[in-house]
């Protein structure tokens, strides 16, 4: 809630206009019945035609006043409730940002993007609503109270003394709505995850005909988000009735106490009359009074679930305690004894060293899960390790800020993204290249063919690059990685869905004009694309089991070899 | 950086005649209440019940007053005690109904709604696989989502609301006109005139609520998208630029909501001013005819009282058109997804694969012609028999079309001329599923679901399968001591981002997943991309198990896999240029003799 107060504060001027605003629309349309009494009961008598005549235009202008003063708020509340709803969803977006990527494993995407919508809509909501019925309800209510005081104190006290029942239950039933909305949130992110799964998978689950036990899944979330929307909202629902039944009781209270203070010449009956109607307004009010708080909980709940992600702290900022003067003549990467696991069972990666000069090429091989991804995670200061240090330039990557590690970088991964968006947007990635380095990069990913197909640089994405196949949308991705001559060029496996003939020629390209200034990390499946590594490192189950040239490994690496005879045929090399 | 307006969808075309459009709409949501049509009832019946006693009320409480009388020291008791007494009864019933008919409110509109969601997502299954590809995931999210729960806000409070109203409006007429029909003519000029001025006000903010349900939608998927992409965005260290297009995006997607809002909220005051000038008019009008002699001052200030009974619903029905308003704009959002094509459904008594015996697997394409757009055709003439238990492997660059073929034999598409058959029968006019059901695949994409290790692998069944089974499967697949490792084995939930799996443990589960089918066709599409040659070399025979008595296509680009095929098939630009055994094309020298040694050109 704390969150929302922050973001509202700056608009307290305005809102407060607003509120004037109100006040007197509210005020004006308070006048008329006034103004209708005055008619009948004082012109009326005289018969002065041209005095009614008077007081009609009088409620003519009053009305006029009213409605200018309601839509006047009402817009500038809808302003308040955009803007602040417009500068929370900043925020949360550029917090999510910079979430490391540990924090965003344990959030989850699908939780984030319910967070970023649909949280977000109902503070949007909240902010309006408090805004157009916070002034007209509490007028009424106090004006209400005061009027019934100055009546008669003893029967007001009366109908006071309701009031703290009417408190508890509106913070019982507030203070049990939060978790409730907060349950119906998370079974939100739930219903999301699925239809985001089956998005996804959509060929896969009509190749299996899963159709249908993918309709059991979606039913079973549906179940638990509907079972949730109900508590929520019978919870809520005990709120109206019960505010009657209360200010009803406290109104036969009234009537009670006044019987007997009329029995004994304390009071008139006629004030007991006008007391039942004043008493219609204040019920009126308490029951928007109580709607708002009510109302608030469901935006409560998602504001603590945004609070939550921006009270996030930022995750690996630069650490001066790892802060070192490089010493001359360092290598330019540098794993001195890492071990990291991901989730603290049984490491990932354990004991890795090696060093690589500026200009030199590593290849890492190595089946399945041995930890090659994870080397380039680390790289990149992605995840920090648990033990040792990784260096770049002679500098341990902990004290290096994101942005200054990131420059260094042009990379492609695994299963790297594209955007919704122009080839160009997706090469240059915000970093403002000319369209002669955009080609130049191009070209030697090999996606020149790609571009020309296509129409050129302008050509539209579609949504993850659906319009492109497989090989293309690599290249593409391979350009970005290329463009801008990285000082360090990382490209995990990231050739897997070229043909063989494209893939010569990619290497070729590299070989050409990325091996003098650039330092190279290649991860491959595919000998051939680190068979001219400067240090080729074989990998299994987080450890380094192999390492040399290719011609060395052959002597000396049995798992090199095997791989190599099954790609290459051993023949050939014999 | 500007992002135009994607591929043009239709829905993104404004179709004339909104009034038409509207009575739809409105006649669609109609059909979802009238399922529960019983229980709308029951609601009518509490409400009506709960305002009556309400109404009693006041009148108990006169009652009261009358007895406690106007003398001091002259109360009486007896009969004050009686009708507090009455009135506290009345109150108490009046909010157990009330309560009661909350309840049922909410279960009316969340079986609705849930049955909507149902219906959208049973709708997702069967649409055509290229909407996902043209549909942001974010905007659907947002549709079953956001769009729902903005119906569900009309459906639960309005409607019962406006039902209410009516009694009382009613009931105030009648009232007004045995009091004075001439002073009822302010009305016949007042009533019009507020229900002309919020019908036109309501066509007009009609598009405004549309463009905010839509920007919402985008913005959702654009919130989408950078999400997924989260991990190259944050290599290149490029959030501040995507930080500023979301910002762009929001900053049009809160316009839209404010300008919706902006004249939406214009409709309670507008009514409430022509009320505010009936009231006036009532007032001036009364006065002159009492003055006239027409009416007596007791009848002017009664039909003051009940015009303001009269105007109150009318009034709250003015706030609740908003809602109607923005309630439709969702629900025409929901019911076009509802809309979209689906696949073409089958034909009359379509042939079912496995009804009569088990499929053998005989593959036959007879001159086969497909585009994805009518303008650009990606396969051509394609012609290929395949015997039961045969390998084909299908080679060729990159966008030759080697997928296509695929998605035409699974009949994720059909050719636009030429017939595909599956053990002699074209299966355009076979039962769509069980041509599915005849083939299992592994691709490239890994695809997996948020449920246990035991669970994804037993999805590749038809049928529910044993532990013993699901461990077998992993076995042979090379991923079972790997799972073991795993602190929760098996039972090991693989979350959306799933950390701890790499895409290659990803692919030999998805493998697992394969083996523990039974279908008599296999397609293995770049099935091995992600899996390291060793450890290819590893489930090289569980491989081979898998394609043994099975018809099987093969897709690689290690040709080392596709070697030992019984036929291959070479294809360039959608088309089959060469085909034959390995030994055979290399003899010829041709394309493939050229791909294959390129493979060792360094």
């Amino acid at each position: 809630m704390k969150h929302v107060l922050r973001y509202v504060r700056p608009f307290f001027g305005k809102m407060m206009l607003g509120f004037t605003f109100k006040f007197g629309g509210t005020i004006m349309d308070l006048f008329l019945p006034m103004l209708l009494s005055t008619i009948i009961d004082d012109i009326v008598p005289t018969g002065n035609r041209r005095n009614i005549y008077l007081a009609g235009l009088l409620m003519l202008v009053c009305s006029v006043l009213a409605i200018a003063g309601n839509i006047t708020a009402n817009r500038m509340a809808a302003r308040v409730a955009r803007d602040t709803t417009e500068k929370i969803r900043n925020d949360l977006f550029a917090r999510i940002s910079y979430l490391s990527a540990r924090q965003l494993d344990a959030f989850t995407v699908p939780s984030l993007e319910s967070r970023l919508t649909s949280d977000t809509y109902n503070i949007h909501q909240m902010v309006g609503m408090v805004q157009r019925l916070g002034v007209r309800a509490p007028c009424l209510l106090i004006g209400g109270v005061v009027i019934t005081f100055l009546m008669e104190p003893v029967l007001t006290l009366v109908l006071i003394a309701v009031m703290p029942f009417i408190a508890v239950s509106v913070y019982l039933v507030t203070k049990r709505g939060i978790p409730l909305f907060n349950d119906q949130q998370v079974a939100t992110d739930g219903m999301t995850r699925i239809v985001r799964e089956n998005a996804q998978g959509i060929r896969i689950i009509k190749a299996l005909g899963k159709e249908g036990a993918e309709r059991d899944r979606f039913d079973d979330a549906n179940r638990t988000l509907n079972r949730a929307e109900k508590r929520a909202a019978l919870n809520m629902a005990l709120s109206s009735p019960l505010m009657n039944l209360f200010l009803n009781f406290g109104l036969v209270a009234v009537i009670f106490v006044g019987a007997l203070r009329v029995n004994s010449g304390l009071s008139e009956t006629g004030k007991i009359i006008a007391f039942t109607s004043y008493f219609t307004i204040i019920l009126n009010a308490v029951m928007s009074v109580t709607r708002i708080f009510i109302m608030s909980s469901r935006g409560i709940a998602s504001a603590n679930r945004i609070g939550e992600v921006l009270d996030t702290p930022m995750d690996m900022e630069p650490d001066p305690a790892y802060d070192a003067p490089a010493a001359p003549g360092s290598p330019k990467i540098e794993f001195d004894h890492v071990t990291f696991s991901y989730n603290g069972v049984k490491p990932d990666v354990e004991d890795l060293s090696f060093t690589l000069m500026p200009g030199q090429t590593l290849g890492i091989i190595g089946p399945t899960g041995a930890g090659k991804t994870t080397v380039i995670a680390l790289l990149m200061r992605q995840y920090d390790v648990d033990s040792g240090a990784i260096r770049i330039d002679g500098r341990d990557v902990r004290s290096m800020p994101r942005d200054e590690i990131a420059k260094k970088f042009g990379a492609a991964f695994q299963n790297d993204f594209l955007f919704a968006d122009t080839i160009r947007t997706n090469i240059d990635f915000g970093r403002g290249f000319s369209d002669e380095e955009l080609l130049r990069a191009a070209e030697y990913a090999q996606a020149s063919p790609v571009l020309e197909e296509n129409g050129g640089l302008d050509f539209e994405l579609a949504i993850k690059g659906a319009n492109l196949s497989g090989g293309q949308k690599q290249r593409v991705i391979l350009s970005r990685a290329l463009a801008g001559d990285p000082e360090i060029l990382v490209l995990d496996d990231s050739s897997s869905a070229l043909d063989y003939a494209t893939d010569a020629r990619l290497r070729l390209a590299l070989r050409e004009h990325f091996r003098s200034k650039t330092t190279n990390l290649i991860v491959a499946q595919r000998i051939s694309s680190i068979l001219q590594s400067d240090l080729i490192l074989v990998m299994e189950d987080g450890r380094i089991t192999g390492r040399g040239t290719h011609e060395e490994l052959l002597r000396t690496c049995p798992l090199y070899r095997e791989i190599s005879d099954s790609q290459m045929g051993g023949a050939l090399l014999e | 950086m500007n992002r135009g307006p994607k591929v043009a969808r239709p829905e993104d075309v404004v179709v004339g005649n909104v009034s038409k459009k509207k009575l739809k709409v409105l006649l669609r949501l109609g059909k979802y209440m009238f399922q529960f049509r019983w229980g709308y009832l029951a609601a009518l019946a509490l409400s009506v019940l709960s305002n009556l006693l309400s109404l009693i009320g006041p009148k108990l409480s006169g009652r009261a007053i009358d007895a406690i009388g106007i003398r001091t020291g002259a109360v009486d008791f007896d009969a004050v005690i009686r009708y507090c007494l009455l009135m506290l009864a009345a109150y108490a019933v009046s909010s157990v109904m009330a309560y009661c008919l909350q309840i049922v409110m909410i279960n009316l509109s969340r079986g609705i709604v849930r049955r909507m969601r149902e219906d959208i997502f049973a709708k997702l299954m069967k649409m055509k696989v290229s909407y996902f590809h043209v549909t942001q995931t974010g905007d659907i999210i947002s549709r079953i989502s956001y769009d729902i729960d903005t119906i569900n806000a009309t459906l639960s409070t309005d409607l019962v609301q406006i039902a209410s109203s009516v009694v009382t409006v009613v009931g105030s007429l009648v009232m007004m006109l045995s009091i004075s029909p001439r002073l009822c003519l302010v009305f016949a000029v007042t009533v019009p005139l507020s229900i002309l001025t919020t019908t036109k006000m309501a066509n007009l903010f009609r598009p405004l609520f549309r463009a905010r349900s839509g920007k919402l939608g985008e913005l959702n998927g654009y919130a989408e998208e950078c999400l997924s992409g989260q991990k190259t965005v944050r290599a290149y260290s490029e959030e501040p630029v995507m930080i500023e297009r979301f910002a762009g995006r929001n900053k049009i997607a809160a316009d839209a909501y404010f300008k919706a809002d902006y004249y939406g909220t214009m409709v309670g005051p507008t009514v409430n001013f022509i009320n505010n000038i009936s009231l006036a008019l009532v007032s001036v009008f009364g006065s002159l005819l009492f003055l006239a002699g027409g009416i007596s001052i007791g009848d002017v200030s009664s039909f003051v009282l009940y015009s303001r009974k009269f105007s109150g619903p009318i009034n709250e029905a003015a706030n609740i058109i908003n809602e109607l308003q923005s309630a439709a704009a969702a629900a025409e959002r929901v019911f076009r997804l509802l809309d979209e094509a689906e696949e073409s459904p089958d034909v009359p008594d379509a042939f079912v694969f496995g009804k009569d015996g088990p499929v053998a697997g005989q593959v036959d394409a007879e001159a086969v012609n497909f585009g994805y757009t009518p303008e650009r055709r990606v396969i051509h003439d394609l012609t290929l028999h395949v015997k039961p238990g045969m390998t084909a492997a299908i080679v060729g660059p990159t966008g030759a079309g080697k997928t296509t073929i695929i998605s035409l034999l699974m009949r994720f598409y059909d050719p636009d001329t030429g017939e595909i058959r599956l053990d002699g029968q074209a299966i355009a006019e076979a039962n769509r599923s069980s041509v599915r059901r005849s083939y299992t695949m592994v691709l490239q994409d890994t695809w997996l679901f948020s449920g246990t290790i035991a669970d994804n692998i037993a999805y590749g069944s038809p049928r529910p399968v044993s532990r013993a089974q699901i461990e077998a499967a992993a076995r042979a697949a090379g991923i079972d001591s790997f799972i073991r490792g795993l602190p929760d084995g098996y039972d090991t939930i693989l979350t959306d981002e799933g950390v701890n799996i790499s895409k290659g443990q990803k692919q030999l589960l998805t493998i697992a997943r394969a083996m523990i089918s039974d279908a008599p066709v296999l397609i293995l599409d770049e099935a091995t991309s992600n899996v390291d040659s060793m450890t290819e070399m590893r489930i090289q025979s569980a491989m081979t198990d898998l394609m043994a008595n099975r018809t099987s296509f093969v897709i690689a680009h290690r040709l080392s896999t596709v070697r030992s095929a019984d036929v291959i098939f070479v294809l360039q630009h959608g088309r089959v240029i060469e085909q034959g055994t390995h030994d055979e094309l290399m003899a010829a020298g041709g394309f493939y003799y050229s791909l294959h040694s390129a493979q060792f050109v360094n």
